[in-house]
């Protein structure tokens, strides 16, 4: 029956297999991602050594390092610790929790555009936090826990529209029940501001853009305990993610309990973004571009929750240290450079895929 | 740990099912059983239901009414994974995700036989290069899936399922966009599966000629319900063609296996609503 037995080639794509002798344990892991993500690290690493050591007082990578490690003066280990650590802390886990989010969105919408950011949770988020700050003139732990019920409630609102017995959750609808939820959130945040005073108005807008303004350990905290439960929920569950990208029928055929998985996951990915928008508003595109940078640099065609996450977080440090350089003398709110930043590469990447003829 | 369950020589069957998908009916107390260790062919006009049947069988579509058996038990309270190694399924179109290559798809029907400290063990890479070999895709392994042919695709689907490797392999027109040759090819493979391995096969065919010469068990449908089933050369005539496709035909045997061959009447008797005479040899 086997005509041409051909042993390597089966192996293409697959990446590298591993085994454990004795115990039967094979593992599959793909080399080029363990680079890629490996490199991303190490920028990481850099950039948030260069972030911590500038600003207004400026400290050499070398002082930082040392004062980061407990040495160094007072003054140094004050401002790092209290202002720059935590900004920069909380930019590389928001990010990650986008990237990671994101990719879990767009695997199991089959979809690029399946993103948090288009499909509404983010601007309901917006509209919990814009009612708290508009309506109940709530402090910034009220506001935060305005933007997490208001992403969770508008995720539990568009599971319920985009639900239809027999199939469950399909990717398309939840894309299209998801942009018509968002555009009603844009319209209740835009009635808000209206009726908001002057510097409420202000107060909401710099929220809705999204901002490391100010962050602290108090936003470092619940983002970092959202990764570190989901995370690897997400490890676990990647082959079943995996497959949900081939579709119902065939996932179904090969054995994932499809509902089941596509659930667990879009809940975990919802709680994830939700805190994460709510520690900085919402920081647009980081959830949509770091999964697709992330897909063309490890060139795998799994989901890659790993290297999305590494992406997020990467790109959201670079953005907020941009945010701070470009106009030294006033804030820029990180949302606008991911926006450009994103916004460009989307545009690039769709005028790609047209021009290919894919879409 | 299988075999055991087995009731009078049937694995597979579906007691009194009624499906259809949300308003739309498509079978009303629909009793079908597959014969073990049968190859058995589904034949009947487009929507008729086959596809609709087949994927109640997989379980893939719940039946508002009846249950679907696999060894016994009803198949929606069996593990997935646990059905997903005895029963695997062709579906009639599939999307590949993004860019993926031939190899990895095909690798992705091992998913039931692996778990998280068991990614790849020898068992899978031969069971892989096995399916690839079987249906003619090795060169293709590391070709992208998306930039394959109609009939290359439709190929490296069937590894796919093939290389899942399960006592049950249900099919849902796996020789649509093949040429002639790799026709022929595949359903010599689906023969040589159930005739050497012993293995299950129920597939969904267009070509009734294709259909009467491998099945050894036929099923014909028309609108949602089983007409007629049986050996195809008990079976297959004139009548029954014309009872299910509402085609005019003749029925003479196969020069080269005797199974029912079957030939359609000319246009101009197509027309003629009159009960076929005997032809005269030339039908002009
Ligand atoms: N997902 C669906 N939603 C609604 N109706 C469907 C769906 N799939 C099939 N149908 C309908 O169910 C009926 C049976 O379809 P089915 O796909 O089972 O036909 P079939 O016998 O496989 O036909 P074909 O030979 O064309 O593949 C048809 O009337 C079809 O329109
Ligand atoms: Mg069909």
């Amino acid at each position: 029956m086997v005509k041409k037995p051909a042993p390597d080639q089966v192996r293409t794509g697959l990446g590298q297999i591993v085994r454990v002798p004795g115990v039967g344990i094979t593992l599959r892991v793909a080399p080029r991602v363990l680079v890629v993500v490996g490199i991303l690290l190490v920028l990481t690493v850099a950039v948030f050594v260069l972030a911590v050591g500038t600003g207004t007082y400026k400290m050499s990578p070398g002082e930082v390092v040392s004062a980061l490690f407990g040495g160094g003066d007072d003054a140094q280990r004050f401002i790092i610790e209290t202002i720059r650590l935590p900004r920069a802390i909380t930019a590389i886990l928001v990010g990650a929790a986008l990237g990671a989010a994101g990719a879990v969105f767009q695997s199991v919408t089959r979809n690029p555009l399946g993103s948090p950011d288009i499909i509404g949770f983010t601007s309901g988020a917006s509209a919990g936090a814009v009612l708290q700050i508009v309506v109940f003139d709530g402090g910034s732990g009220a506001v935060a826990v305005g933007a997490l019920l208001g992403g969770l409630g508008t995720a539990a609102v568009i599971w319920l529209l985009a639900y239809r017995g027999g199939e469950g959750i399909q990717g398309y609808r939840l894309i299209l029940v998801g942009v018509g939820v968002s555009f009603v959130m844009i319209a209740v945040i835009d009635y808000l501001q209206t009726r908001a005073k002057l510097e409420e108005a202000a107060q909401a807008n710099v929220w809705i853009t999204g901002t490391l303004n100010g962050r602290g350990w108090e936003q470092v905290v619940p983002v970092g305990i959202a990764l570190a439960v989901v995370l690897p929920i997400f490890f676990l569950m990647a082959r079943e993610l995996r497959m949900l990208e081939m579709g119902d029928d065939a996932a179904v055929a090969l054995g994932v309990r499809v509902g089941w998985a596509r659930n667990v996951l879009l809940l975990l990915a919802v709680v994830l973004t939700a805190v994460a928008t709510s520690a900085t508003g919402p920081v647009l595109f980081v959830a949509l571009s770091a999964p697709q940078i992330a897909r063309r640099l490890t060139a795998a065609t799994g989901p890659g929750v790993g290297a999305a996450a590494m992406t997020g977080a990467l790109l959201l440090l670079v953005s907020d240290f941009a945010a701070q350089r470009l106009f030294p003398d006033q804030q820029l709110a990180v949302g606008v450079v991911t926006g450009v930043l994103g916004g460009a590469y989307l545009i690039w990447l769709l005028a790609n895929e047209w021009r290919g003829g894919r879409a | 740990m299988t075999d055991t369950a087995t009731d009078g020589g049937v694995r597979l069957r579906g007691e009194e099912l009624s499906l259809g998908y949300d308003a739309r009916a498509v079978s009303h107390d629909l009793t079908v059983e597959i014969p073990d260790g049968s190859f058995t062919v589904i034949v009947g006009p487009n929507a008729c239901g086959k596809s609709t049947l087949l994927r109640a069988l997989a379980r893939m579509l719940k039946p508002s009414v009846g249950t679907v058996l696999l060894d016994g038990g009803p198949i929606q309270s069996l593990p997935s994974k646990e059905v997903a190694r005895r029963l695997g399924l062709l579906p009639q179109s599939s999307i590949a995700p993004d860019a993926i290559t031939v190899a990895d798809l095909v690798a992705r029907g091992r998913y039931p036989h692996q778990g998280l400290l068991r990614q790849w063990s020898r068992e899978d890479e031969r069971a892989v290069a096995a399916a690839m070999a079987s249906t003619d895709v090795t060169e293709l392994a590391s070709r992208a899936v998306d930039e394959l042919s109609g009939g290359q695709r439709q190929r490296v689907w069937l590894a796919m399922v093939l290389a899942q490797e399960t006592p049950i392999v249900l099919l849902d027109e796996p020789t649509t966009f093949l040429d002639i040759a790799h026709q022929i090819e595949v359903l010599d493979l689906c023969a040589e599966l159930h005739q050497d391995q012993g293995r299950t096969l129920v597939a969904v065919l267009h070509d009734l000629n294709h259909a009467c010469r491998y099945a050894t068990h036929l099923i014909a449908m028309r609108d949602g319900a089983v007409v007629a089933e049986g050996d195809p050369s008990q079976i297959v005539d004139a009548e029954l063609v014309e009872r299910v496709f509402g085609l005019r035909c003749r029925v003479i045997p196969d020069p080269e296996t005797g199974t029912p061959l079957i030939v359609p009447a000319a246009r101009q008797r197509q027309r003629e609503h009159a009960p076929a005479p005997s032809l005269p040899a030339a039908a002009t």
